[in-house]
């Protein structure tokens, strides 16, 4: 059960370099990609495929605000807030961003850790990474009752076109589920860490299979991807 | 001394394992060894027989359209909106949980771990719960016979508006439950979809390259990598036409009249819908295609024991199948209202696909070409599957053209061509790979004599069906039609006709009750088969066990030496050398290729 030990063995040290040290791994046996764990390979397949997922979301939605009759409402005008009687546009998504990306700081953080196995530390960056997440879930929240209050509806609301809240709900919504599976994931993988499942290599419930603390940098993968797709939403749904 | 063995062509030794034998999930009980099993093969057969049990339900529905077509006013029991919901069932069956099941759930987990020389697949429970939402899915997909409304009568392709208006049979239920059937299938799908492509990649035996897999793995795999980044646009189009359905919004639904009143939508685009659904069908035909490409080549090479010719070539072929892809959906579209020179250049993308294909079909017959050729079963099925193919493949010239597709539109020269290419093709590779697999999955062989009759019975069959339909085509009745009327142009001997391919379709429907029966009575009566019934060189024929027992390789992994395709090699002792064979014990002369 060691595939997913084998990141960082010495095997394929002595390779050749760039395009002729790939083609001559490609053109090897057992693995294509040399010193990446099965674990690691799929999820980095899963990004691939979930990427094609968000691009499909994304394009739709622009596809419908560019040929939409309808005026567009400003985004600028709709996610400000009135803060100490200040009226700042986009501050609350720009608050939301600021805590999705620096909790892919201390996601790097553990990872670091992580490999160093120092299991404490390691758990505590994780839960702070999960917490970071949980606020940018609770403030998505937030603004959904905002939004609904003012009464956008997926079918409609008082300032244009339709689609602008069909596709604000669905978009945000499809992005706001992968943020809380990762939420959900990363606290259950903190407790692997914090009980020392990892240390002893101690078998999964589902699969009976050994852990290994490469599973934080796997979770790590999928976490930097989702704050990666905000970006794009960011930049697309919320600066268009 | 360290076990580093040689390879013979080279002269350069085989890498030590770079990963650690892997330690199996071993069952406990029953019910984890035969229903909830982690075990690629049991996973296998559990797709394949859920896939089989689905297409017969689609295989009756295509029974009932063809006895109101052949003999409309009949038929009491089929009325117009029953009529739209067999055809949407059959197509949406056929695709997608039929022959996309079968291919890469079926196929690919029996023969992608025994292939590359693996234990099981990388992630065995991942695996499993591939199975158990597939199986989800198509309990969803069957409900919708029973729901208030029926099935949804949209057509296959799902096209909104008229998808989710009143008036379409099932807008209460049945297209919801087929949106979320659909779901579910690609959740489904990606668990074990990812498994396939992961194996492949990167849990290869020693000494297997890419380069020495069969290419019914190099199908599998390329149609598994393609199902991946396809599937995505059928799951984002389904997720909008659910909420337009159930919430309202507007995605895809323009301001139009329901039933004499101003409907409460307005503003979507109805062609967004069909470029996500196309985005994802046309390569659902190569993902349905590839494999079909991939065994068929093997079940030639075995039975006329002859190397495949030119197997870098069909690699690549296949690869570019691949890639092209993904850049013709819209010829899909060409009446659909688009800007003209999107037509021109979808026309020139799909036209170009002929080019691989073409290469493969050359290298299927150059392989046959002073071939010691065995009409076994297996090879009968892909010599039908090779003429099948070139005929629906000619077709595909036809409708990849704009200006000689639009008068071809929504005729039944479209449904003559995509049976062809895309249904009996492909089926006719589902039943010969059975009938070569078949002993190694229970350890009997089919009784041959039944399957010759099974093998004429289907090819003459189809032809009988389809080739008639291109020509009803051509005088341009419609496809989809519940009934034709007396339009002018249409001749009485077009309903004649009808009435004729009403009949050996029937026909050509119950004989395949033979090969049923003879599925199960193999199992029990059948000869015993032996490990390798077809002498064939590729690693699966060489397991410890017959049927290959759980870990499928015993205590060592195989280590392979050479290609999968050593068949008559001159001065060998045998006709065939398994890839596992060390090289010294050959003979004088090598393989020809590595």
């Amino acid at each position: 059960m060691a595939e997913t030990m084998l990141t960082n063995t010495a095997q394929g040290a002595g390779r050749l370099p760039g395009w002729r040290g790939i083609a001559a791994d490609w053109a090897s046996d057992q693995r294509a990609f040399k010193n990446v764990s099965w674990g690691k390979a799929m999820m980095w397949i899963f990004l691939l495929s979930d990427t094609f997922i968000f691009s499909c979301f994304l394009l739709s939605y622009m596809t419908a605000r560019m040929s939409t009759t309808v005026p567009w409402p400003n985004p600028s005008e709709v996610f400000a807030l009135n803060i100490g009687g200040k009226h700042i546009p986009l501050i609350l998504i720009a608050i939301m961003t600021f805590i999705l990306i620096s909790s892919s700081g201390t996601m790097a953080m553990a990872v670091n850790f992580g490999y160093r196995r120092d299991r404490v530390r390691t758990a505590i960056l994780m839960l702070v990474t999960a917490a970071f997440g949980a606020t940018f879930v609770g403030m998505q929240a937030f603004e959904w009752t905002k939004l609904i209050m003012e009464g956008v509806r997926p079918w409609g609301n008082p300032w244009g076109a339709a689609q602008f809240g069909s596709s604000f709900f669905m978009i945000t919504g499809f992005h706001g589920t992968h943020v809380t599976i990762g939420v959900i994931f990363l606290i259950a993988i903190a407790r692997k860490v914090w009980r020392g499942d990892f240390d002893v290599e101690r078998r999964g419930f589902f699969t009976s299979r050994k852990g290994y603390y490469e599973i934080v940098e796997i979770m790590g993968l999928y976490w930097h991807f989702v704050d990666l797709v905000w970006v794009f939403i960011f930049a697309f749904f919320y600066l268009w | 001394m360290v076990d580093v063995p040689y390879d013979g062509i080279a002269g350069t030794a085989i890498p030590p394992a770079e990963v650690p034998d892997v330690e199996l999930y071993h069952p406990k009980s029953w019910l984890t060894r035969y229903v909830f099993s982690q075990d690629a093969k049991i996973i296998a057969i559990q797709y394949s027989l859920t896939a089989s049990a689905i297409g017969l339900v689609a295989l009756v529905l295509s029974w009932l359209m063809r006895l109101q077509l052949g003999f409309p006013g009949t038929f009491s029991f089929i009325d117009a909106n029953q009529y739209l919901q067999f055809i949407t069932m059959h197509g949406m069956i056929m695709v997608i949980y039929l022959l996309t099941a079968l291919f890469l759930g079926g196929f690919g987990n029996y023969l992608i771990p025994l292939m590359v020389g693996a234990r099981d697949m990388v992630f065995p429970y991942v695996n499993m719960l591939s199975y158990w939402v597939y199986l989800l899915a198509v309990l969803v997909l069957a409900s919708t016979f029973f729901v208030p409304g029926g099935p949804t009568g949209a057509g296959w392709t799902l096209y909104p508006p008229q998808a989710i208006l009143s008036g379409t049979p099932g807008q209460d239920w049945g297209i919801v439950l087929m949106l979320a059937s659909l779901i579910l299938f690609i959740i489904g799908f990606t668990m074990g979809g990812l498994n396939y492509v992961v194996t492949v990649l990167q849990a290869r035996t020693r000494g297997m390259t890419l380069m020495r897999l069969p290419l019914t793995v190099w199908g599998i795999f390329t149609a598994t990598v393609m199902a991946l980044l396809a599937f995505p646009a059928l799951f984002v189009g389904s997720v909008m036409l659910l909420l337009d359905r159930l919430l309202g919004t507007s995605f895809f639904m323009p301001a139009l009249i329901e039933m004499g009143q101003l409907s409460k939508y307005g503003g979507g685009s109805p062609l967004l819908f069909q470029h996500l659904f196309w985005f994802f069908g046309h390569p659902e035909v190569y993902i349905v295609a590839l494999p079909a490409f991939g065994i068929v080549s093997d079940l030639i090479s075995t039975h006329a024991r002859k190397n495949i010719f030119g197997y870098r070539m069909m690699v690549w072929a296949i690869v570019a199948i691949g890639a092209l892809s993904f850049v013709v959906w819209a010829h899909h579209m060409y009446v659909s209202g688009m800007y003209p020179y999107f037509g021109y250049f979808f026309a020139t993308t799909t036209l170009i696909i002929a080019i691989p294909t073409a290469i493969k079909v050359y290298n299927w017959v150059l392989t046959l070409w002073r071939g010691d050729i065995h009409l076994t079963v297996p090879m009968l099925f892909a010599l039908g599957f090779i003429i099948t193919f070139v005929n629906g493949g000619l077709t595909g010239l036809f409708l990849g053209n704009v200006v000689v597709d639009v008068p071809l539109s929504d005729t039944m020269f479209v449904v003559a061509h995509f049976h062809m290419v895309m249904g009996v093709a492909p089926i006719m590779v589902v039943l010969g790979a059975i009938y070569h697999w078949y002993p190694k999955v229970t350890g009997r062989m089919l009784n041959a004599g039944l399957g010759k009759f099974h093998f004429w019975v289907t090819f003459l069959g189809a032809y009988l069906i389809f080739f008639p339909m291109h020509y009803l085509g051509l005088l341009g009745v419609p496809r989809r039609y519940f009934e034709l009327g007396d339009a002018a142009f249409i001749p009485p001997s077009a309903h004649s006709l009808n009435a004729f391919i009403t009949v050996v379709a029937l026909t050509v429907g119950f004989a395949q009750m033979t090969f049923l029966f003879n599925l199960v009575w193999s199992l029990f009566e059948g000869e015993p088969s032996g490990g390798n019934p077809w002498r064939a060189t590729s690693l699966e024929w060489q397991t410890p066990e017959t049927p290959p027992g759980h870990g499928n390789w015993g205590k060592e992994l195989p280590i392979v030496y050479r290609w999968a395709y050593d068949y008559s090699v001159p001065g060998a002792a045998q006709d065939f050398i398994p890839q596992n064979q060390p090289p010294t014990n050959t003979g004088a002369v090598q393989g020809a290729a590595s």
